[in-house]
């Protein structure tokens, strides 16, 4: 598995095509599969840019956005850093969207197909980069305009005099 | 001085008083219309049903709040934003922690040791579903009973005395989204509350359930048939736009009102005189406007009910449609104000003797206007006739692009249509932000100074509307929001607002957004805290600095004040950051996503680096 890691640069395969049907019943195994077809499955997501572009997409319209926004989170945890309470494997994050979690994080089982659950997967662990860094990381970009200056020169009134209203306490 | 003899007069009350009499007594002040004399007591978050957070304690004033330091302090164990008001009944103190909503009662004579404690244990995956951090705005104590809500939707009764639970009444439904942060309002025997969840398409509603059995009385809705909505005969609103047959269904696409928001999160006043509460209704769903053409009736705005019965009298729309999640729920502060004239007094008596005479005065006057005070979150003070409805006055309070002011004619705002929200289109510069001009962090007024006083932020934003689908449980939103300092000022402010002249009297710019609720005294000192940490005393009159105190952690939560058994006046707040706002601390977010906590992350990216997440109530005396 490391190896296949630190090999990712060098590689940089780019599968654009959606997934074969061998991959897409394989699938169904992973949470019981052994280390080594689980490693395989992940490093086929994670390079795969057009599942993570997919990815993206479903991850908007299941709304999965609403709590995890961009990655940054809200009320749910954020999914770009490197923190995580349930596992950053492949079948650790599917666990997590099909099965859902204790603390509010909601079951998709029979709401999401498999076959949209793995572009999800492997767009969560774009977002920490833990995919190829070759798959694009479809990020958006649009939102992330100019900062506002962050300080500037007081406009706001600090006058001192009394209101007329106040001017006869009773 | 006449007062100060109430106060040792009211002292001798409450050490004499058995539990049983002193309940009467509370009772029998509950029934007249205004709180007669200070009792020294703080047993509900907005002080009283006018919802003035003013005490006419003055043992603290202008030349002394200096000199204030820690009384005792106590750790509530939960590390999330502390939006709850310490309340205060006798000897004891109640307050309630965010999930998992733990209330303690601690014993004022012994530094807040705990009396006892209660644990509803909600359901953990209500936290999920809570928008904006798993905050509690707190308890309400009636006749002996404590009642609050848990975040899954239960209200609690428990035994004042013993913490035993007496009732506990399941309202909502978390799987839909549905959460409780607010603080109920007992009248007449009746507990009122409130959902939250316009994030998630809930549908909104505000429910009485019966203090001694728990159960429901009534349920009136925001959204849907009139019937749902306790609208009938009694029903009249005061302009055009909100008359007609069953408008909670009319003006939404088919079917759209079932899952239209209008949630009921935040206050509710009452007049006893006019019998009538007055609360208002949160935001529509989804976020994105362009998904729900109409007026999305009964959102954004603001119901007049009967207690009794929860039948509408009339309705007034702060914003028919709205745009920017502008929800409609800050408190609606109940004064008289004379309107025009040049004399002002208002409807909460100070404790001075003068002021029963003071009030026929101006009744017979009849220049006196029975208004509702509102500073919204669409960032204008609204002034209110509150028998009718109608807008007397509606001033921006911080620097507004969304809309160009309020028609006073048709009573309806004017959009500004450059910033209308267009699916796919980034808006820039819509200010307020979604958080709004001011969110849930209610205000206080003095009768005294005749002064609002506003903790609020100063905020605008980047708005993107795009698609959103309806997946129950999850978030109906449709909008990418990114928030920062509007106009290039500080992100925060406290200011004093003079209704009457309908100006802003003096300010005090903060760093960060005031997210503290706040209140006035009639030592003239008002209280607020920042989300650095600091708690401040500030002069009623000029603005000016008092005191300040550097608590342990970011402050969101309402302070209250309140004499001790030792006959010595208190202040109290929790400090603990979260919130909305707070979020990015106390949730632990990755603010380099400038759309996290539903884009309030952006605004916040040096939070982390000036306060950590806490948990602890101050209590604070002079020496
Ligand atoms: C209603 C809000 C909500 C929605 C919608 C939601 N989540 Fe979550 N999610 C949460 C919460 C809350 C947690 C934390 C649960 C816990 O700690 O037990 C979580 C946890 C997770 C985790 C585990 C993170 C970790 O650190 O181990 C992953 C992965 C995740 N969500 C992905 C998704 C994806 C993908 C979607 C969309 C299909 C989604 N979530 C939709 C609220 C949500």
């Amino acid at each position: 598995m490391l190896m296949l890691m630190s090999c990712k640069r060098e590689e940089r395969a780019l599968v654009t095509q959606s997934p074969s049907l061998e991959m897409q019943r394989s699938r169904y195994e992973v949470n019981v599969a052994s280390n080594g077809e689980s490693a395989r499955i992940k490093t086929w997501f994670d390079r795969n840019s057009w599942s993570m572009a997919q990815g993206k997409q479903l991850y908007d319209a299941y709304n999965c956005v609403g709590c995890h926004a961009h990655g940054g989170g809200g009320m749910g945890p954020p999914l770009m850093d490197e923190k995580w309470i349930y596992g950053s494997e492949p079948q650790q994050i599917y666990g997590s969207i099909v099965y859902g979690r204790p603390n509010g994080m909601p079951s998709f089982h029979g709401k999401i197909p498999d076959s949209q659950v793995w572009p999800i997967v492997a767009y969560v662990r774009s977002m920490s980069g833990l995919a190829d860094q070759s798959a694009a990381n479809p990020r958006d970009d649009h939102m992330k305009g100019p900062l506002p200056p962050s300080s500037v020169p007081e406009s706001t009134p600090h006058e001192v005099s009394l209101p007329e209203s106040a001017e006869q306490p009773r | 001085m006449h007062y100060i003899g109430l106060m040792h007069v009211s002292l001798l009350v409450l050490r004499i008083l058995t539990r049983a009499s002193l309940l009467l007594a509370l009772l029998a002040s509950a029934a007249t219309a205004q709180p007669s004399a200070e009792d020294g007591q703080w047993t509900m978050p907005a002080k009283n049903f006018q919802n003035t957070r003013y005490s006419a304690l003055d043992q603290i004033k202008i030349d002394n709040a200096k000199n204030l330091r820690v009384a005792w302090t106590f750790s509530t164990g939960v590390n999330r934003g502390q939006e709850a008001a310490p309340i205060v009944v006798g000897d004891t103190m109640f307050l309630v922690t965010p999930y998992p909503n733990i209330l303690y009662a601690l014993d004022l004579k012994n530094k807040g040791a705990v009396k006892w404690k209660f644990e509803p244990q909600p359901a953990a995956a209500a936290q999920g579903v809570a928008c904006c951090d798993v905050v509690n705005r707190g308890c309400v104590f009636d006749k002996g009973k404590i009642f609050f809500n848990t975040l899954d939707d239960n209200v609690c009764a428990l035994d004042a005395a013993t913490g035993k639970s007496l009732w506990k009444t399941k309202v909502g439904e978390i799987n839909r989204g549905e959460t409780m942060t607010m603080v109920p309002l007992v009248v007449h025997d009746k507990v009122l509350v409130g959902n939250s969840g316009g994030e998630f398409g809930v549908r909104g509603w505000l429910t009485a359930l019966d203090t001694n059995s728990g159960q429901i009385v009534w349920r009136a809705y925001s959204t849907g048939p009139d019937s749902d909505c306790l609208i009938g005969p009694e029903f009249k609103p005061f302009y055009e736009s909100e008359r007609g047959k069953d408008l909670g269904v009319k003006t939404w696409p088919p079917e759209r009102w079932q899952i239209g928001g209008g949630t009921v999160w935040g206050w509710i006043s009452y007049d006893a005189g006019a019998n009538l509460i007055f609360y208002g209704t949160g935001n529509p769903a989804p976020w994105n406007p362009e998904l729900r053409p109409g007026d999305n009736k009964w959102t954004c705005g603001v119901f007049a009910r009967n207690p009794d019965t929860g039948q509408a009298q009339w309705f007034y729309q702060w914003n028919p449609h709205d745009e920017f999640a502008h929800d409609g729920v800050s408190e609606n502060i109940i004064v008289d104000l004379s309107i025009g004239g040049s004399a002002v007094a208002s409807a909460v008596p100070s404790g001075n003797n003068n002021s029963d005479a003071l009030r026929t005065a101006h009744t017979t006057a009849s220049a006196m206007r029975k208004v509702l005070i509102s500073a919204q979150r669409n960032g204008y003070v609204y002034v209110l006739d509150r028998l009718t409805g109608q807008v007397l006055s509606a001033d921006p309070f911080i620097r507004i692009t969304a809309s160009k002011g309020v028609d006073l004619k048709t009573g309806r705002i004017i959009n500004n249509e450059e910033k209308t929200p267009q699916i796919g289109k980034v808006i820039r510069d819509v200010a307020p932000a979604s958080a709004g001009g001011k969110d849930w962090q209610p205000c206080a007024w003095s009768p005294r100074t005749n002064l609002l006083y506003i903790p609020h932020q100063n905020l605008a934003m980047d708005y993107e509307a795009v698609e959103a689908s309806y997946i129950e449980g999850t978030p109906y939103l449709g909008a990418n929001i990114k928030m920062y300092a509007n106009g290039g000022g500080k992100r925060g402010e406290y200011c004093a607002w003079d209704s009457v002249r309908r100006k802003k009297v003096w300010a005090i710019p903060e760093e960060f957004p005031v997210w503290s609720g706040t209140l006035a005294t009639a030592g003239d000192v008002t209280f607020y805290g920042t989300m650095e940490g600091f708690f401040k005393a500030v002069n009623a009159r000029t603005g000016e600095p008092l005191w300040q105190f550097k608590t342990e952690s970011g402050i969101v939560g309402q302070p209250t004040t309140f004499l001790g058994p030792d006959g010595r006046q208190y202040v109290a707040v929790l400090s603990g950051v979260g919130g909305w706002a707070g979020a990015v601390v106390s949730a632990d977010l990755d603010t380099r996503d400038p759309t996290a906590a539903l884009g309030f992350a952006n605004a916040m990216k040096d939070l982390p680096q000036v306060t950590a997440k806490g948990g602890t109530l101050y209590v604070f005396a002079l020496p």
